[in-house]
């Protein structure tokens, strides 16, 4: 394809093509927002129905599928994917780098990921949604569960493919793509933070993907992995699911840290505070992460030793977080702070997420365990994490890189009404059910008798989650209403990195020369030590870019296909699906594709018009 | 850049798989695809030796394995590996015939190990009565071996498709990393055989 060519393409067939990492971003920030709204839809109808005592207005068999949807499209359907989203468009331009490492592989995990998605959530038309909570435990999720569960299954090893594709991505582009001078140690954080959470992905995933692979083969192919009596262990299940789970907590948790880790120090005007201190503390968490799936488990019985080393490994993962949220504060010590809405959600983000470590390390006590172990202790604690940390960092991504993104600002003061409606919502919703579970009110009960002492906090619980939802609408409106702000400076909050150095909109080849990195905040060093434009590696000439392809679509329908056919048993559609899919791949590997070249003048030409 | 030229063989870098942006990022990334290969082969690992014992009355390690036939099966295997070193070497000294002649050894050995492990599973399921859902062993024993016999199938068409695309281009910066990632994943296989062979057929009888 020439250059001309590649100018021609309609807009929706430049968008189902694409290779380029910033559409790829926006598509995942699109796709995950649409999840998340779906899912904090299936948060309301919960609360509705736990409003108040006896109530009737979800039937239970309902409620169970909702309550497992909601888990289920929030991890993995919405808080990855809009991880992702950042990740993608941002990261390629912290380094320094015209694209990742393999485009076409980027576009194969999105596709991945989204007709996985729209896969699992066919089951709510196809015969009842799956209704075993998200962590799907056998053997309620092998032998008591409908087809619901297949779609579960099935779809997810799709969507969980293209999240794997996704984090060897990451890794190869942080490792390979760099600018010049753009060492390991000088990397921005969200990028290292980033390069620590796709490597728990690449050691994760293949974990979750066996635990689906062998509950797929005993609802659909009869095996007995966890059937009791014919010799099977329901206990398999927990450690794969637990060892893929809990680094999947730090895969949420790790590019949060790294988003409030651009947002706090360009707001405060300061370098962060211990950036090498930073760096190894999210690499601890990272090591950590793999080190303590078992405090899952400690009701299951393995035992006073096995349960003693994961709750003292457990602790100890508070260790290099109290380093990272010490340096946050003292980054914050002293600095000239401006509170935006970016920095509120990173200044709110400390003491609710100290409060779910709190709760951690409680939890981690495995003796004390055994009284909160599926109760709402449970519930608020991961709400806490989750919500502080990932929730929270992609708001307040979300407002920070909103100009580099779509070219606009974000209405402030529309910005900090949202945040504080919904940061009321949140305590309001999730604070009392510290104190239900304490006072033993299991998790995951579609209703409940009146008169236990849980009614009134419940009624508060579910107060609150309207908070959450009109604060949520708010940011929506926000979307729209801004749309106006046109953002053209390029550099919105006087940034310190990479990003911020590119005009804005963001050209297709983001930068018409390799930037040179002179020292760790690159921008920030030629504000203060340069003449505040960052120096060119490489001379200005032609730019080599990627093509679009189709096969990615190709490819990810026919494992849609596949699955179908694994569903209903049609072992003929399931063939069919392979086909298309080694087909697709088949032509991939047979016929090269070299790219083209964007002319030296279009390049001035942008230049010129910034 | 990749261009599609031939590379001379007074112009080859050193290490052609690697020469490019492209190639570097290729062998990189198929690196990091094999450390999450090792984790999914070692979840089925687990796995298995959870539920090795667990025959449910059926036929159990002791009485299927053979080691003649795993004997068999684990030489052709190696020898594979050997030979597919051999056709990288004469990828370095920039003797392209023997690359593709090396790789076509590999990949009929290949489909000899293929074929013996075709019989093994005919043979256990028909003369002993052992199917996939006889046992919990049998679940667990069929889904680990299968998987990598999975793994070699894929090997095979992954490496024929190569070397009919590039029986007559010549060495390239284009083709040279391809051929180098599929011979990583060809020692891959082969180290997770080893472990097979322990694991499964040794322990099996032994353990």
């Amino acid at each position: 394809m020439s250059y001309a060519e590649a100018q021609k393409k309609s807009v929706l067939w430049d968008w189902l093509t694409t290779v380029d990492h910033k559409k790829i971003g926006i598509m995942y920030l699109a796709a995950g927002a649409f999840f998340f709204t779906i899912g904090g839809i299936m948060a309301l109808l919960m609360r509705a129905q736990l409003m108040f005592p006896n109530s009737s207005l979800i039937p239970a068999q309902t409620f169970n599928e909702i309550l497992t949807m909601h888990g289920t499209i929030m991890i993995f359907l919405a808080a990855m994917p809009l991880l992702f989203g950042f990740m993608n468009y941002i990261v390629p331009l912290q380094i320094g780098a015209r694209d990742v490492a393999f485009p076409f592989l980027n576009s194969l995990g999105f596709w991945l990921f989204l007709f996985g998605g729209i896969f699992v959530n066919l089951s709510w038309f196809l015969g009842g949604a799956p209704d075993a909570g998200w962590t799907s435990y056998v053997p309620l999720a092998s032998h008591y569960s409908g087809i619901g569960l297949d779609f579960f299954v099935l779809g997810l090893q799709i969507s969980g493919l293209g999240t794997l594709i996704g984090g060897i991505n990451f890794l190869v582009t942080i490792i390979n793509m760099r600018a010049p001078g753009m060492s390991m140690m000088r990397m921005p954080l969200f990028t290292w933070n980033t390069f620590v959470a796709s490597i728990l992905i690449l050691f994760a995933f293949p974990a979750l993907t066996v635990g689906y692979l062998l509950l797929m083969m005993d609802r659909i192919f009869g095996s007995n992995f966890f059937v009791v009596e014919m010799g099977g262990n329901v206990v398999i299940w927990q450690h794969l699911f637990w060892i893929f789970g809990h680094p999947e907590v730090y895969i949420l948790a790790l590019p949060a840290f790294g988003i409030f880790s651009e947002i706090i120090p360009t707001f405060s005007k300061k370098r962060i505070f211990g950036y090498t201190a930073m760096v190894f503390a999210t690499m601890l968490i990272g090591f950590y992460g793999f080190m303590v799936w078992a405090h899952h488990m400690f009701t299951v019985g393995l035992g006073p030793v096995a349960n003693s080393v994961f709750a003292i490994a457990t602790m100890a993962i508070a260790v290099p977080t109290g380093i990272k949220i010490f340096n946050w504060l003292l980054t914050m010590w002293g600095g000239r702070i401006k509170m935006t809405t970016a920095m509120l959600c990173a200044a709110m983000f400390i003491p609710t997420f100290v409060m779910g470590g709190v709760t951690g390390v409680m939890l981690a006590v495995s003796a004390a365990d055994y009284q909160f172990h599926d109760t709402y202790f449970v519930v608020a604690h991961f709400h806490y994490v989750i919500v502080g940390a990932t929730v929270l960092g992609l708001f307040g991504g979300a407002f920070y890189w909103w100009p580099r993104m779509f070219g606009y600002t974000l209405n402030e003061k529309l910005g900090k009404a949202f945040i504080i409606l919904f940061l009321i919502g949140f305590h309001l919703t999730f604070f009392v059910q510290h104190f239900l579970g304490l006072y033993g009110m299991p998790r995951r009960v579609a209703s409940y008798l009146p008169g236990q002492g849980w009614d009134g906090m419940n009624l508060v619980s579910s107060s609150g989650a309207i908070f959450m939802a009109a604060g949520f609408l708010l940011f929506i409106i926000n979307i729209f209403v801004s749309m106006k702000n046109k953002e053209t400076t390029g550099d919105p909050w006087d940034g310190r990195t990479l990003e911020w150095t590119i005009p804005s909109p963001t050209p297709e080849y983001n930068f018409a020369q390799t930037p040179l990195v002179r020292d760790y905040d690159a921008f920030w060093y030629e504000k203060y030590q340069g003449d505040g434009k960052i120096k060119a590696a490489e001379p200005l000439g032609d730019i080599h870019m990627p093509n679009g392809s189709i096969l990615p679509i190709i490819i990810s329908f026919g494992l849609f296909v596949m699955a179908f056919g694994l569903v209903y048993h049609t072992w003929i559609v399931a063939g069919a699906g392979l086909l298309i899919v080694f087909g697709a791949m088949f032509v991939r590997s047979v016929k090269e594709d070299h790219g083209y070249h964007i002319p030296v003048e279009e390049i001035t030409k942008d230049k010129g018009g910034k | 850049m990749a261009e599609n030229h031939t590379v001379e063989q007074h112009s080859l870098p050193p290490n052609p798989e690697k020469a490019t942006l492209e190639g570097k990022n290729k062998y990189m990334g198929f690196w990091f695809f094999l450390g999450g290969e090792v984790v999914l082969f070692a979840s089925l690992f687990g796995t298995y030796l959870g539920l090795r014992n667990s025959t449910a009355g059926g036929p159990g390690p002791s009485d299927l394995f053979h080691l003649d036939l795993v004997f068999i099966m684990t030489m052709l295997l190696l020898t594979s590996s050997l030979t597919s070193v051999f056709a990288i070497i004469s990828m370095k000294r920039g003797n392209y015939k023997g690359l593709l002649a090396w790789m076509w050894v590999t990949v009929l050995l290949g489909l000899g190990f293929l074929g013996f492990e075709i019989y093994e599973f005919w043979d256990y399921t028909v003369n002993y009565e052992l199917g996939f859902t006889t046992s919990a062993f049998s679940s667990a024993f069929y889904t680990l071996v299968g998987t990598h016999g999975a793994h070699v199938t894929f090997g095979i068409g992954w490496i024929i498709v190569l070397l009919i695309r590039y029986a007559k281009t010549g060495l390239t910066l284009t083709n040279a990393p391809k051929f180098y990632t599929a011979t990583l994943y060809w020692h891959f296989i082969d180290v997770v055989w080893v472990f097979i062979f322990t694991v499964v057929y040794l322990m099996g009888i032994g353990g």
